[in-house]
Protein backbone atom coordinates (compact mmCIF):
# COMPACT_ATOMS: atom_id res chain seq x y z
CA UNK A 1 0.00 0.00 0.00
CA UNK A 2 2.83 2.05 -0.33
CA UNK A 3 0.63 4.25 -2.88
CA UNK A 4 -1.25 5.80 -0.23
CA UNK A 5 2.00 7.55 1.16
CA UNK A 6 1.06 11.52 -0.19
CA UNK A 7 3.71 12.59 -2.48
CA UNK A 8 5.52 14.29 -3.64
CA UNK A 9 7.27 15.66 -1.17
CA UNK A 10 8.92 19.15 -1.32
CA UNK A 11 12.20 20.04 0.86
CA UNK A 12 12.80 23.59 1.83
CA UNK A 13 15.09 25.45 -0.30
CA UNK A 14 16.71 28.06 2.06
CA UNK A 15 17.06 27.70 5.96
CA UNK A 16 14.58 29.98 6.73
CA UNK A 17 11.40 28.79 4.94
CA UNK A 18 9.35 26.07 5.64
CA UNK A 19 6.91 23.85 3.61
CA UNK A 20 2.94 23.75 4.22
CA UNK A 21 1.03 21.20 3.48
CA UNK A 22 -2.56 22.44 2.75
CA UNK A 23 -5.24 19.60 1.96
CA UNK A 24 -6.33 17.21 0.87
CA UNK A 25 -8.54 17.98 3.80
CA UNK A 26 -8.44 21.66 3.96
CA UNK A 27 -12.23 23.00 4.34
CA UNK A 28 -11.20 26.19 1.65
CA UNK A 29 -9.37 23.48 -1.25
CA UNK A 30 -13.31 23.24 -2.33
CA UNK A 31 -12.88 19.17 -2.23
CA UNK A 32 -9.72 17.43 -2.21
CA UNK A 33 -7.05 19.44 -3.89
CA UNK A 34 -3.55 19.34 -1.85
CA UNK A 35 -1.38 22.38 -1.90
CA UNK A 36 2.54 22.33 -1.05
CA UNK A 37 3.45 25.25 -0.20
CA UNK A 38 6.76 26.65 0.76
CA UNK A 39 6.40 30.20 2.75
CA UNK A 40 9.12 32.52 3.82
CA UNK A 41 7.10 34.22 6.84
CA UNK A 42 3.64 34.82 5.59
CA UNK A 43 4.57 34.82 1.99
CA UNK A 44 4.56 31.75 -0.14
CA UNK A 45 7.50 31.42 -2.59
CA UNK A 46 6.37 28.17 -4.39
CA UNK A 47 2.75 26.45 -4.90
CA UNK A 48 2.80 23.04 -6.42
CA UNK A 49 -0.62 21.56 -6.61
CA UNK A 50 -1.29 17.72 -6.17
CA UNK A 51 -4.51 16.69 -7.87
CA UNK A 52 -5.38 12.92 -8.54
CA UNK A 53 -7.60 11.99 -5.24
CA UNK A 54 -10.44 11.91 -7.18
CA UNK A 55 -9.16 10.40 -10.15
CA UNK A 56 -12.12 7.57 -10.77
CA UNK A 57 -11.08 6.45 -14.26
CA UNK A 58 -14.21 7.72 -16.12
CA UNK A 59 -12.59 8.11 -19.72
CA UNK A 60 -12.21 4.39 -19.13
CA UNK A 61 -14.89 3.59 -18.24
CA UNK A 62 -17.29 5.25 -20.83
CA UNK A 63 -15.18 2.85 -23.27
CA UNK A 64 -17.05 0.06 -21.41
CA UNK A 65 -20.51 1.26 -21.96
CA UNK A 66 -23.09 1.97 -24.57
CA UNK A 67 -23.32 5.58 -25.35
CA UNK A 68 -26.74 6.09 -23.70
CA UNK A 69 -24.83 4.58 -20.58
CA UNK A 70 -22.21 7.50 -20.82
CA UNK A 71 -24.81 10.29 -19.85
CA UNK A 72 -25.29 9.05 -16.11
CA UNK A 73 -21.10 9.13 -15.80
CA UNK A 74 -21.10 12.68 -17.03
CA UNK A 75 -22.68 14.23 -13.83
CA UNK A 76 -20.16 12.79 -11.69
CA UNK A 77 -17.34 14.67 -13.70
CA UNK A 78 -18.34 18.10 -12.09
CA UNK A 79 -21.29 17.71 -9.75
CA UNK A 80 -22.34 21.16 -9.29
CA UNK A 81 -23.27 21.48 -13.01
CA UNK A 82 -24.46 18.58 -14.28
CA UNK A 83 -26.75 19.65 -16.59
CA UNK A 84 -23.80 21.39 -18.93
CA UNK A 85 -21.87 17.83 -19.01
CA UNK A 86 -25.02 16.17 -19.95
CA UNK A 87 -25.49 18.74 -22.70
CA UNK A 88 -21.65 18.61 -24.11
CA UNK A 89 -21.61 14.78 -24.17
CA UNK A 90 -25.48 15.07 -25.52
CA UNK A 91 -24.50 17.22 -28.14
CA UNK A 92 -21.06 15.46 -29.31
CA UNK A 93 -22.56 12.27 -29.93
CA UNK A 94 -25.81 13.95 -31.76
CA UNK A 95 -22.92 15.84 -33.97
CA UNK A 96 -21.67 12.35 -34.85
CA UNK A 97 -25.15 11.06 -35.31
CA UNK A 98 -26.25 14.28 -37.38
CA UNK A 99 -29.50 14.38 -35.35
CA UNK A 100 -31.52 17.24 -35.54
CA UNK A 101 -33.21 18.40 -31.92
CA UNK A 102 -36.37 19.72 -32.40
CA UNK A 103 -36.64 23.91 -30.81
CA UNK A 104 -38.45 22.62 -27.74
CA UNK A 105 -35.96 20.66 -26.86
CA UNK A 106 -32.99 23.14 -27.46
CA UNK A 107 -34.69 25.86 -25.19
CA UNK A 108 -35.83 23.14 -22.38
CA UNK A 109 -32.04 22.82 -22.35
CA UNK A 110 -30.72 26.21 -22.86
CA UNK A 111 -33.37 27.23 -19.76
CA UNK A 112 -31.91 24.37 -17.16
CA UNK A 113 -28.42 24.89 -18.70
CA UNK A 114 -28.92 28.68 -17.00
CA UNK A 115 -30.68 27.51 -14.12
CA UNK A 116 -27.42 24.66 -13.68
CA UNK A 117 -25.34 27.98 -14.17
CA UNK A 118 -26.74 30.01 -11.47
CA UNK A 119 -26.69 26.63 -9.17
CA UNK A 120 -23.04 26.61 -9.80
CA UNK A 121 -22.78 29.75 -9.08
CA UNK A 122 -24.41 30.12 -5.44
CA UNK A 123 -22.36 27.51 -4.34
CA UNK A 124 -18.90 29.03 -5.54
CA UNK A 125 -20.26 32.70 -4.28
CA UNK A 126 -21.56 30.81 -0.89
CA UNK A 127 -18.37 29.10 -0.39
CA UNK A 128 -15.86 31.49 -1.56
CA UNK A 129 -17.21 34.47 0.82
CA UNK A 130 -17.43 31.58 3.74
CA UNK A 131 -13.80 30.92 2.86
CA UNK A 132 -13.10 34.86 3.00
CA UNK A 133 -14.84 35.13 6.28
CA UNK A 134 -18.35 36.14 5.26
CA UNK A 135 -20.71 33.48 6.59
CA UNK A 136 -24.36 35.03 6.19
CA UNK A 137 -23.58 35.07 2.38
CA UNK A 138 -23.92 31.21 2.38
CA UNK A 139 -27.01 30.74 4.10
CA UNK A 140 -28.38 33.40 1.59
CA UNK A 141 -27.05 31.50 -1.48
CA UNK A 142 -28.10 28.36 -0.18
CA UNK A 143 -31.19 29.28 -0.05
CA UNK A 144 -31.93 29.91 -3.52
CA UNK A 145 -29.82 26.93 -4.32
CA UNK A 146 -32.63 24.78 -2.41
CA UNK A 147 -34.96 25.94 -4.42
CA UNK A 148 -32.85 25.32 -7.97
CA UNK A 149 -32.23 21.37 -6.53
CA UNK A 150 -36.27 21.37 -5.79
CA UNK A 151 -36.78 22.35 -9.44
CA UNK A 152 -34.19 19.95 -10.81
CA UNK A 153 -35.68 17.13 -8.88
CA UNK A 154 -38.78 18.17 -10.21
CA UNK A 155 -37.98 18.14 -13.83
CA UNK A 156 -35.79 15.11 -13.74
CA UNK A 157 -36.09 12.75 -10.32
CA UNK A 158 -32.95 13.73 -8.79
CA UNK A 159 -31.59 16.92 -6.94
CA UNK A 160 -28.07 16.69 -8.07
CA UNK A 161 -27.46 13.94 -10.49
CA UNK A 162 -29.77 14.76 -13.22
CA UNK A 163 -29.24 12.83 -15.83
CA UNK A 164 -31.84 14.68 -17.32
CA UNK A 165 -30.83 15.73 -21.08
CA UNK A 166 -30.55 12.41 -23.43
CA UNK A 167 -29.41 11.45 -26.55
CA UNK A 168 -31.26 13.04 -28.89
CA UNK A 169 -33.36 15.54 -26.92
CA UNK A 170 -34.46 15.73 -22.92
CA UNK A 171 -35.77 12.24 -21.26
CA UNK A 172 -39.28 13.75 -20.90
CA UNK A 173 -41.35 16.91 -21.06
CA UNK A 174 -40.98 18.59 -17.82
CA UNK A 175 -44.44 17.99 -15.45
CA UNK A 176 -46.85 21.63 -14.64
CA UNK A 177 -45.31 22.22 -11.54
CA UNK A 178 -41.77 22.87 -13.09
CA UNK A 179 -43.46 25.97 -15.12
CA UNK A 180 -44.95 27.58 -12.14
CA UNK A 181 -41.52 27.30 -9.83
CA UNK A 182 -39.43 27.62 -12.42
CA UNK A 183 -41.56 31.03 -13.24
CA UNK A 184 -41.60 32.02 -9.40
CA UNK A 185 -37.51 31.41 -9.18
CA UNK A 186 -36.93 33.62 -11.97
CA UNK A 187 -39.13 36.59 -10.87
CA UNK A 188 -37.73 37.18 -7.35
CA UNK A 189 -33.83 35.96 -8.14
CA UNK A 190 -32.92 39.36 -9.61
CA UNK A 191 -33.96 41.00 -6.37
CA UNK A 192 -32.13 38.15 -4.19
CA UNK A 193 -28.44 39.17 -6.45
CA UNK A 194 -29.18 42.58 -4.96
CA UNK A 195 -29.05 41.09 -1.36
CA UNK A 196 -25.64 39.65 -1.92
CA UNK A 197 -24.13 42.41 -3.80
CA UNK A 198 -25.69 44.75 -0.76
CA UNK A 199 -23.57 41.72 1.45
CA UNK A 200 -20.23 41.66 -0.38
CA UNK A 201 -19.97 44.48 -3.07
CA UNK A 202 -18.88 47.71 -0.49
CA UNK A 203 -18.08 45.94 2.21
CA UNK A 204 -14.76 47.24 2.80
CA UNK A 205 -13.83 44.15 4.43
CA UNK A 206 -14.29 42.01 1.57
CA UNK A 207 -12.91 44.74 -0.44
CA UNK A 208 -9.82 44.62 1.52
CA UNK A 209 -9.55 41.15 1.36
CA UNK A 210 -10.28 40.87 -2.96
CA UNK A 211 -9.25 43.93 -4.04
CA UNK A 212 -5.86 43.69 -5.86
CA UNK A 213 -5.29 40.10 -4.59
CA UNK A 214 -3.89 36.91 -6.94
CA UNK A 215 -3.72 39.42 -10.25
CA UNK A 216 -3.15 37.72 -13.60
CA UNK A 217 -3.20 39.32 -17.06
CA UNK A 218 -4.99 38.34 -19.95
CA UNK A 219 -1.81 37.29 -21.91
CA UNK A 220 -1.02 35.14 -19.07
CA UNK A 221 -4.29 33.65 -18.49
CA UNK A 222 -4.31 32.09 -22.39
CA UNK A 223 -0.70 30.97 -22.25
CA UNK A 224 -1.70 28.83 -19.08
CA UNK A 225 -4.78 27.19 -20.61
CA UNK A 226 -7.60 29.66 -18.39
CA UNK A 227 -10.85 29.95 -19.89
CA UNK A 228 -14.19 31.28 -18.34
CA UNK A 229 -15.04 33.82 -15.80
CA UNK A 230 -11.38 33.29 -14.87
CA UNK A 231 -10.26 34.41 -18.07
CA UNK A 232 -12.94 37.28 -18.70
CA UNK A 233 -11.90 38.29 -15.31
CA UNK A 234 -8.42 39.73 -17.10
CA UNK A 235 -9.94 40.95 -19.98
CA UNK A 236 -10.00 37.53 -22.64
CA UNK A 237 -13.18 38.78 -24.69
CA UNK A 238 -14.29 35.15 -25.33
CA UNK A 239 -17.52 33.00 -24.44
CA UNK A 240 -18.51 29.66 -26.37
CA UNK A 241 -22.41 30.55 -26.05
CA UNK A 242 -21.44 33.97 -28.07
CA UNK A 243 -18.81 32.93 -30.43
CA UNK A 244 -19.68 29.83 -31.42
CA UNK A 245 -23.23 29.01 -30.50
CA UNK A 246 -24.35 25.72 -29.80
CA UNK A 247 -27.84 24.28 -28.74
CA UNK A 248 -29.72 27.32 -30.10
CA UNK A 249 -27.92 30.07 -28.33
CA UNK A 250 -27.74 32.06 -30.88
CA UNK A 251 -31.40 32.96 -30.55
CA UNK A 252 -31.05 34.85 -26.97
CA UNK A 253 -29.56 38.04 -26.78
CA UNK A 254 -27.00 38.54 -23.55
CA UNK A 255 -23.95 40.50 -22.46
CA UNK A 256 -21.09 39.36 -21.91
CA UNK A 257 -19.66 40.57 -18.93
CA UNK A 258 -16.01 41.71 -18.77
CA UNK A 259 -13.69 43.01 -16.40
CA UNK A 260 -9.89 44.22 -16.96
CA UNK A 261 -8.53 44.13 -13.50
CA UNK A 262 -8.13 40.51 -13.69
CA UNK A 263 -7.95 40.07 -9.57
CA UNK A 264 -10.11 38.69 -7.48
CA UNK A 265 -12.86 41.32 -6.93
CA UNK A 266 -12.93 41.22 -10.84
CA UNK A 267 -13.60 37.76 -10.86
CA UNK A 268 -16.33 38.18 -7.92
CA UNK A 269 -17.95 40.76 -9.70
CA UNK A 270 -17.71 39.08 -13.14
CA UNK A 271 -19.88 35.77 -11.92
CA UNK A 272 -22.12 38.08 -9.96
CA UNK A 273 -23.59 40.03 -13.23
CA UNK A 274 -23.29 36.34 -14.94
CA UNK A 275 -25.80 35.17 -12.36
CA UNK A 276 -28.38 38.40 -13.76
CA UNK A 277 -27.28 37.58 -17.39
CA UNK A 278 -28.09 33.87 -16.95
CA UNK A 279 -31.45 34.58 -14.90
CA UNK A 280 -32.39 36.82 -18.31
CA UNK A 281 -31.12 33.76 -20.66
CA UNK A 282 -33.73 31.67 -18.40
CA UNK A 283 -36.42 34.08 -18.64
CA UNK A 284 -36.40 34.14 -22.14
CA UNK A 285 -36.18 30.51 -22.75
CA UNK A 286 -38.80 30.35 -20.51
CA UNK A 287 -41.53 32.85 -22.41
CA UNK A 288 -39.89 31.71 -25.37
CA UNK A 289 -40.62 27.83 -25.06
CA UNK A 290 -42.11 26.42 -28.48
CA UNK A 291 -44.71 23.75 -28.49
CA UNK A 292 -43.59 20.65 -29.74
CA UNK A 293 -41.91 17.22 -29.30
CA UNK A 294 -38.83 17.17 -26.65
CA UNK A 295 -37.13 14.41 -28.14
CA UNK A 296 -35.49 14.02 -31.54
CA UNK A 297 -37.58 12.16 -34.36
CA UNK A 298 -34.75 9.12 -34.57
CA UNK A 299 -36.45 5.92 -33.90
CA UNK A 300 -33.39 4.04 -33.62
CA UNK A 301 -31.54 6.18 -31.33
CA UNK A 302 -34.12 7.74 -29.13
CA UNK A 303 -36.18 5.26 -27.12
CA UNK A 304 -40.29 5.41 -27.60
CA UNK A 305 -43.04 6.85 -25.79
CA UNK A 306 -44.10 4.77 -23.51
CA UNK A 307 -47.33 4.76 -24.62
CA UNK A 308 -46.69 4.08 -28.43
CA UNK A 309 -44.81 0.97 -26.99
CA UNK A 310 -47.87 -0.12 -25.71
CA UNK A 311 -49.67 -0.02 -28.76
CA UNK A 312 -47.08 -0.60 -31.66
CA UNK A 313 -44.83 -3.61 -32.11
CA UNK A 314 -41.69 -1.55 -33.48
CA UNK A 315 -41.88 0.94 -30.80
CA UNK A 316 -41.45 -2.07 -28.73
CA UNK A 317 -38.76 -3.22 -30.82
CA UNK A 318 -36.74 -0.39 -31.09
CA UNK A 319 -37.33 0.41 -27.33
CA UNK A 320 -35.61 -3.34 -26.67
CA UNK A 321 -33.14 -3.33 -29.20
CA UNK A 322 -32.10 0.05 -27.94
CA UNK A 323 -31.18 -1.01 -24.49
CA UNK A 324 -30.34 -3.79 -25.11
CA UNK A 325 -28.07 -3.47 -27.73
CA UNK A 326 -27.36 -0.26 -27.82
CA UNK A 327 -27.09 1.79 -30.71
CA UNK A 328 -23.87 2.19 -33.53
CA UNK A 329 -22.60 5.67 -34.18
CA UNK A 330 -20.98 6.06 -37.65
CA UNK A 331 -17.30 6.03 -37.05
CA UNK A 332 -15.57 9.49 -36.86
CA UNK A 333 -14.28 11.93 -33.91
CA UNK A 334 -15.57 15.29 -32.53
CA UNK A 335 -14.77 17.52 -29.80
CA UNK A 336 -17.52 19.54 -29.00
CA UNK A 337 -17.15 22.72 -26.56
CA UNK A 338 -19.35 24.60 -24.45
CA UNK A 339 -19.34 27.46 -21.98
CA UNK A 340 -19.64 25.20 -18.45
CA UNK A 341 -19.95 27.65 -15.32
CA UNK A 342 -16.18 27.38 -14.87
CA UNK A 343 -15.01 28.10 -18.25
CA UNK A 344 -14.52 25.85 -21.61
CA UNK A 345 -15.88 22.10 -21.02
CA UNK A 346 -15.18 20.11 -23.83
CA UNK A 347 -15.88 16.73 -24.93
CA UNK A 348 -13.85 14.56 -27.31
CA UNK A 349 -15.67 11.36 -28.68
CA UNK A 350 -14.02 9.00 -31.21
CA UNK A 351 -16.50 5.89 -32.65
CA UNK A 352 -15.35 3.19 -34.30
CA UNK A 353 -18.84 2.51 -35.70
CA UNK A 354 -20.01 0.20 -33.07
CA UNK A 355 -22.53 0.52 -29.88
CA UNK A 356 -19.66 1.89 -27.34
CA UNK A 357 -17.02 4.60 -27.40
CA UNK A 358 -13.88 3.77 -28.72
CA UNK A 359 -12.62 6.79 -26.86
CA UNK A 360 -14.57 9.85 -24.72
CA UNK A 361 -12.00 12.14 -23.32
CA UNK A 362 -13.27 15.27 -21.09
CA UNK A 363 -11.66 18.52 -21.78
CA UNK A 364 -11.62 19.94 -17.85
CA UNK A 365 -11.90 24.13 -17.38
CA UNK A 366 -10.39 23.82 -14.16
CA UNK A 367 -7.60 21.64 -14.88
CA UNK A 368 -6.75 24.97 -17.04
CA UNK A 369 -7.60 27.36 -14.61
CA UNK A 370 -5.28 25.30 -12.21
CA UNK A 371 -2.49 26.00 -13.83
CA UNK A 372 -2.70 29.60 -13.03
CA UNK A 373 -2.85 28.80 -9.49
CA UNK A 374 0.84 29.17 -9.03
CA UNK A 375 0.95 32.36 -10.75
CA UNK A 376 -2.02 33.72 -8.79
CA UNK A 377 -0.27 32.59 -5.62
CA UNK A 378 3.59 33.32 -5.57
CA UNK A 379 5.12 36.39 -3.68
CA UNK A 380 1.60 36.89 -2.22
CA UNK A 381 0.59 36.19 1.41
CA UNK A 382 -0.63 32.80 3.10
CA UNK A 383 -3.94 34.40 3.49
CA UNK A 384 -4.74 35.17 -0.07
CA UNK A 385 -4.23 31.71 -1.25
CA UNK A 386 -7.28 30.78 -0.23
CA UNK A 387 -9.14 33.77 -1.91
CA UNK A 388 -7.23 32.60 -5.08
CA UNK A 389 -8.38 29.16 -4.64
CA UNK A 390 -12.16 30.62 -4.37
CA UNK A 391 -11.53 33.14 -7.56
CA UNK A 392 -10.96 29.85 -9.81
CA UNK A 393 -13.77 28.01 -9.17
CA UNK A 394 -12.74 24.52 -9.01
CA UNK A 395 -14.46 21.42 -8.59
CA UNK A 396 -11.66 18.70 -7.84
CA UNK A 397 -14.03 15.86 -9.59
CA UNK A 398 -13.98 17.79 -12.59
CA UNK A 399 -10.13 18.23 -12.74
CA UNK A 400 -9.40 14.37 -11.51
CA UNK A 401 -12.31 12.64 -13.51
CA UNK B 1 -30.35 14.88 -42.10
CA UNK B 2 -28.25 13.62 -45.15
CA UNK B 3 -24.88 12.48 -43.57
CA UNK B 4 -22.71 14.56 -45.83
CA UNK B 5 -19.21 12.62 -46.12
CA UNK B 6 -15.71 13.87 -45.05
CA UNK B 7 -13.93 15.68 -46.86
CA UNK B 8 -10.06 14.02 -48.08
CA UNK B 9 -9.13 16.22 -50.91
CA UNK B 10 -5.94 17.98 -49.78
CA UNK B 11 -7.01 20.31 -53.02
CA UNK B 12 -10.47 21.12 -51.72
CA UNK B 13 -9.24 21.99 -48.44
CA UNK B 14 -6.27 24.25 -49.57
CA UNK B 15 -8.72 27.57 -49.19
CA UNK B 16 -8.69 27.12 -45.42
CA UNK B 17 -6.01 28.76 -43.68
CA UNK B 18 -4.43 26.17 -41.56
CA UNK B 19 -3.88 23.75 -44.27
CA UNK B 20 -2.44 26.10 -46.48
CA UNK B 21 0.11 27.30 -43.43
CA UNK B 22 0.94 23.99 -43.05
CA UNK B 23 0.97 22.69 -46.92
CA UNK B 24 3.50 25.66 -47.39
CA UNK B 25 5.68 24.19 -45.14
CA UNK B 26 5.07 21.21 -46.28
CA UNK B 27 4.33 19.68 -42.58
CA UNK B 28 1.09 18.52 -43.89
CA UNK B 29 0.79 14.58 -43.98
CA UNK B 30 -3.05 13.99 -44.34
CA UNK B 31 -6.13 16.43 -43.79
CA UNK B 32 -9.80 15.62 -43.32
CA UNK B 33 -12.63 17.76 -43.09
CA UNK B 34 -15.29 16.15 -40.86
CA UNK B 35 -18.27 17.68 -39.22
CA UNK B 36 -17.30 20.79 -39.51
CA UNK B 37 -14.33 20.01 -38.00
CA UNK B 38 -10.58 20.24 -39.38
CA UNK B 39 -8.09 17.67 -38.70
CA UNK B 40 -4.84 17.86 -39.65
CA UNK B 41 -2.14 14.94 -39.48
CA UNK B 42 1.58 15.93 -39.33
CA UNK B 43 4.30 13.76 -37.85
CA UNK B 44 5.44 13.45 -34.95
CA UNK B 45 8.84 15.56 -35.17
CA UNK B 46 7.09 18.37 -36.47
CA UNK B 47 4.49 19.31 -34.00
CA UNK B 48 6.40 21.52 -32.41
CA UNK B 49 7.07 23.57 -35.46
CA UNK B 50 3.70 23.67 -36.82
CA UNK B 51 2.04 24.35 -33.65
CA UNK B 52 4.70 27.12 -33.99
CA UNK B 53 3.42 28.02 -37.45
CA UNK B 54 -0.34 27.80 -36.49
CA UNK B 55 0.51 30.23 -33.61
CA UNK B 56 2.16 32.98 -35.32
CA UNK B 57 1.05 32.97 -38.58
CA UNK B 58 -1.11 36.22 -39.54
CA UNK B 59 -3.92 33.95 -41.09
CA UNK B 60 -4.32 31.11 -38.45
CA UNK B 61 -3.89 32.56 -34.96
CA UNK B 62 -4.65 30.21 -33.09
CA UNK B 63 -3.47 31.57 -30.21
CA UNK B 64 -5.13 28.84 -27.54
CA UNK B 65 -4.05 25.49 -26.57
CA UNK B 66 -7.46 23.80 -25.40
CA UNK B 67 -6.51 20.22 -25.11
CA UNK B 68 -4.07 17.52 -25.77
CA UNK B 69 -5.40 13.79 -25.10
CA UNK B 70 -4.78 10.30 -26.79
CA UNK B 71 -6.05 7.86 -28.39
CA UNK B 72 -4.71 3.97 -28.23
CA UNK B 73 -5.34 2.35 -31.42
CA UNK B 74 -3.87 -0.79 -30.07
CA UNK B 75 -3.33 -3.40 -32.02
CA UNK B 76 -2.35 -1.30 -35.43
CA UNK B 77 0.57 0.76 -35.68
CA UNK B 78 2.00 4.10 -35.01
CA UNK B 79 -0.02 2.64 -31.63
CA UNK B 80 -0.70 6.36 -30.42
CA UNK B 81 -2.67 9.48 -31.72
CA UNK B 82 -1.71 12.39 -29.49
CA UNK B 83 -4.54 14.99 -30.21
CA UNK B 84 -4.23 18.50 -30.03
CA UNK B 85 -6.94 20.93 -29.97
CA UNK B 86 -6.09 24.78 -30.93
CA UNK B 87 -8.56 27.32 -30.65
CA UNK B 88 -8.08 31.15 -32.18
CA UNK B 89 -10.21 33.21 -30.20
CA UNK B 90 -9.88 36.47 -33.07
CA UNK B 91 -11.13 33.97 -35.69
CA UNK B 92 -13.33 31.79 -33.97
CA UNK B 93 -11.67 28.79 -35.06
CA UNK B 94 -11.12 25.36 -33.61
CA UNK B 95 -8.24 23.01 -35.31
CA UNK B 96 -7.24 19.83 -34.76
CA UNK B 97 -3.58 18.41 -35.02
CA UNK B 98 -2.97 14.89 -34.40
CA UNK B 99 0.75 13.17 -34.45
CA UNK B 100 1.03 9.22 -34.55
CA UNK B 101 3.29 8.17 -32.20
CA UNK B 102 4.42 3.83 -32.15
CA UNK B 103 4.14 2.03 -29.64
CA UNK B 104 8.01 0.89 -29.31
CA UNK B 105 8.90 4.45 -28.65
CA UNK B 106 5.59 6.31 -27.39
CA UNK B 107 7.94 9.80 -26.83
CA UNK B 108 7.34 13.36 -28.86
CA UNK B 109 8.58 16.91 -28.37
CA UNK B 110 6.75 18.99 -25.52
CA UNK B 111 4.67 22.17 -26.02
CA UNK B 112 5.94 23.60 -22.54
CA UNK B 113 7.98 26.00 -24.86
CA UNK B 114 5.02 27.25 -26.57
CA UNK B 115 2.04 27.06 -24.59
CA UNK B 116 2.76 26.56 -20.19
CA UNK B 117 -1.08 25.22 -20.70
CA UNK B 118 0.95 22.28 -21.79
CA UNK B 119 1.74 21.66 -18.77
CA UNK B 120 -1.08 19.26 -17.06
CA UNK B 121 -2.32 18.06 -20.29
CA UNK B 122 0.77 16.43 -21.06
CA UNK B 123 1.36 15.21 -17.65
CA UNK B 124 -2.35 13.43 -17.53
CA UNK B 125 -1.39 11.74 -21.08
CA UNK B 126 1.92 10.24 -19.88
CA UNK B 127 0.23 8.82 -16.74
CA UNK B 128 -2.84 7.67 -18.70
CA UNK B 129 -0.98 6.25 -22.00
CA UNK B 130 2.70 6.56 -20.89
CA UNK B 131 3.65 9.12 -23.84
CA UNK B 132 6.90 10.72 -23.01
CA UNK B 133 6.85 14.46 -23.87
CA UNK B 134 10.49 14.93 -24.47
CA UNK B 135 11.62 18.26 -22.75
CA UNK B 136 8.62 18.78 -20.30
CA UNK B 137 10.56 19.79 -17.15
CA UNK B 138 8.17 18.07 -14.97
CA UNK B 139 6.91 14.72 -16.23
CA UNK B 140 5.71 13.02 -13.55
CA UNK B 141 2.43 11.39 -12.69
CA UNK B 142 -0.61 13.19 -12.26
CA UNK B 143 -3.91 11.63 -11.73
CA UNK B 144 -2.33 8.11 -10.54
CA UNK B 145 -0.34 7.44 -7.43
CA UNK B 146 3.80 8.12 -7.99
CA UNK B 147 4.29 4.10 -7.79
CA UNK B 148 1.27 2.60 -10.06
CA UNK B 149 1.99 0.44 -13.16
CA UNK B 150 0.78 0.61 -16.09
CA UNK B 151 -1.16 3.00 -17.63
CA UNK B 152 -4.45 2.53 -17.55
CA UNK B 153 -6.74 4.16 -20.79
CA UNK B 154 -4.47 2.18 -22.95
CA UNK B 155 -6.20 -0.32 -24.75
CA UNK B 156 -4.82 -3.84 -23.58
CA UNK B 157 -5.52 -2.31 -20.03
CA UNK B 158 -8.08 -4.41 -18.32
CA UNK B 159 -11.11 -1.87 -17.44
CA UNK B 160 -11.63 -3.83 -14.08
CA UNK B 161 -8.07 -3.35 -13.14
CA UNK B 162 -5.58 -6.07 -13.00
CA UNK B 163 -6.60 -7.85 -9.34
Amino acid sequence: MAHLNPTPVLEPTEDRTMILNMGPQHPSTHGVLRLLLEIDGETVIKCIPDIGYLHTGIEKTCEAKFYQQVVPLTDRIDYLCPMTNNLTYCLAVEKLLQLEIPPRAQFLRVLLNELTRINSHLVWLGTHALDIGAMTVFLYCFREREELLRIFENVSGQRMMTSYFRIGGVSMDPPIDFWKKTKAFIDKFPSRVDEYEGLLTSNPIWIERTKGVAHITAEECIALGCSGPTARGSGVDWDLRRDMPYTGYEKFKFKVPLSKDGDVYARYLLRVQELRESNSIARQAFDGMPEGSYKADAPKVVLPDREKMKTQMEALIYHFKIVTEGFTVPAGEVYQGVESPRGEMGYYVRSDGTAKPYRVHMRSACLGNLQALERLCVGRLLADVVAAIGSIDIVLGEIDR
Amino acid sequence: MPVQPAITDLEQLKSRPAVAALQNASLLEKATFDHDELTLYVNRSDIKQACDILRESPETKFNFLADITCVDVFPSEPRFEVIYNLLSHSRKERVRLIARVPGGDPSIESLMGLWPAANFFEREVFDLFGVRFVGHPNLRRIMMPEDWEGHPLRKDYPVEGYR
